[in-house]
């Protein structure tokens, strides 16, 4: 073992200079340096570890490399949709969690890469802050924060009749779960403003609104019907269930539905690590940089859950591209191939004939730097060695120099 | 409990966003060979924008976290995008 010790950090540079210098970029190189120095001063180094570490570092540094002229897009889109030929077409799957439906393989690709408002199945995963996420007691009073009840949920029956008003049986189960009291739901449907609101004398869990007369519209009797239903008692829009996870030794939250601005304000939540599948709300909410990692998160794991291995970097140069605007855009005709810059690639893509006519009613003029347009007109495309083209200044050498020129030579006889 | 508003910029997705000086906006760009709408673009109701007050022809640099490169710099040009202006959600 220790034959060849390295004696010191000097030692150590100077075998970097030798061997790495120059055969990897500066940063590969000083990030190797620190590394190395770290190990060095930990357990010590011989002279032929180091030469492998640096046969290694230069070694993975090369294979990363991308060279001048590839055509990294056409690479990545073809990395991403072989494997996704390969996908389960069911849209509905359980992942993990029995209560939730979750839109997972193709259905939930699509959704991401056509940059889709809203999600088919939106989920939310909320993290709790640390006097929270280890009690499930206090786990509960947060999701009962954010689970949105409304009066259909606590109540067994909703009958509007235009005579007798509107009738709503509570069920006193679902109340206690909930933890609504009688009171809060007449509160709410006081501020409905539909009429006077009374409980039964009979039944204590039976609530009557006396309709007032404008209001007793035989038309209108559903569209009461589905307000009083619909009358949030308390929680946050939109986030129809909330279910308590065990994750190792924390529990989480995991939402249905989503509604990202409110659930951060809510107390007890961890903001920092919250997470929703909806995109565009990131994009609102956190920025562009925060969506372009929720879509490589994204479609990493739509990938992952499937088995298909696909390199992340394919993923990333994809997000970049949605990103580039600073909104998301769609692949596809109304976003990244509606968007380029040439009229021949557009009309290949998709709605040839139409897309040639505006062309031409604008008189458009295409500059063929492009792939496609180049191929179409068939000429050799600007990749790879393509890509090279050669300057030539036309450069007709003065007479001064042609004299310099024969001097030079008559000197030399 | 958290009293004050969440901060956006504390959220795990959200890389490092820093504003560029113009002398170092200048050079980056005489690096790079490029005007500065050839960079990716940041748009000024970016809620980071807002966060950190950019203006428009800015140059962001962002420190992003990269599982391959372990961290990685780019930057984003800010504009006023009129395009497509953002819809105010409910």
């Amino acid at each position: 073992m220790s034959k060849n010790k390295i004696h010191s950090i000097k030692q150590i540079d100077r075998i970097l200079e030798e061997k790495l210098r120059g055969r990897a970029s500066a940063l590969v190189y000083n990030e190797t340096r620190e590394k190395v120095i770290e190990k060095y001063k930990e357990k010590g180094l011989t002279v032929e570890e180091l030469e492998k570490i640096i046969e290694e570092t230069i070694n993975r540094y090369e294979k990363s490399l991308v060279e001048p002229g590839e055509a990294v897009g056409t690479v990545a889109a073809q990395s991403i949709g072989e494997p996704s030929t390969q996908m389960t077409l069911r849209t509905f799957h359980y992942a993990g969690v029995r209560e939730f439906n979750v839109t997972l393989g193709l259905p939930r690709l699509i959704e991401i890469v056509d940059a889709r408002k809203k999600p088919g199945t939106p989920i939310m995963e909320i993290p709790l802050i640390d006097e929270y996420k280890y009690s499930e007691e206090k786990a509960k009073e947060v999701a009962r924060k954010i689970e949105s009840t409304t009066i259909e949920n606590v109540s067994k029956e909703i009958n509007v009749d235009p005579y007798e008003g509107a009738v709503i049986i509570l069920d006193p189960e679902m109340l206690s779960d909930k933890g609504v009291k009688v009171e809060d739901v007449i509160s709410i449907l006081e501020k409905l403003r539909l009429g006077k609101v009374y409980v039964d004398p009979e039944d204590p869990y039976t609530v009557h609104i006396e309709l007032r007369p404008e209001k007793v519209d035989y038309t209108k009797i559903e569209k009461i019907r589905t307000k009083i239903a619909n009358a949030k008692i308390k929680g946050i829009k939109g986030i129809t269930k909330v279910i308590i996870q065990k994750r190792g030794d924390e529990y989480v939250l995991v939402a249905e539905g989503s509604n990202l601005a409110e659930v951060m304000k809510v107390p007890g939540v961890d903001y920092r690590r919250i997470y929703t599948n909806n995109i565009a709300e990131i994009e609102a909410i956190l920025g562009i940089e925060a969506a372009r990692a929720a879509i490589i998160r994204e479609i990493k794991e739509v990938l992952e859950d499937q088995g298909l291995d696909v390199d992340i970097r394919h993923i990333m140069i994809l997000a970049d591209i949605m990103t580039w605007t600073g909104r998301i855009r769609q692949v596809g005709r109304m976003g990244i191939a509606g968007e380029k810059p040439s009229v021949l690639a557009r009309a290949t893509f998709e709605m040839t004939v139409q897309k040639l006519v505006e062309a031409a009613t604008e008189g458009a003029i295409d500059p063929l730097l492009g792939v496609t347009e180049n191929v179409i007109i068939g000429q050799q495309v600007p990749l790879g060695t393509g890509i090279v083209e050669i300057y030539m200044t036309p450069y007709t050498p003065k007479e001064e120099e042609e004299e310099d020129i024969e001097a030079v030579i008559e000197k030399s006889r | 409990m958290q009293k004050k508003k969440p901060n956006i910029l504390e959220h795990e997705l959200v890389p490092k966003h820093e504003i560029l000086s113009p002398e170092e906006a200048a050079e980056l760009l005489r690096k790079l060979k490029v005007n500065p709408a050839q960079l990716p673009w940041i748009t000024i109701d970016d809620p980071v924008v807002k966060a950190i007050g950019a203006k428009p022809g800015d140059i962001i640099k962002i420190i992003r976290k990269s599982p391959t490169a372990g961290e990685f710099i780019a930057y984003r040009y800010v504009v006023v995008d009129t395009l497509q202006p953002r819809k105010k959600e409910a």
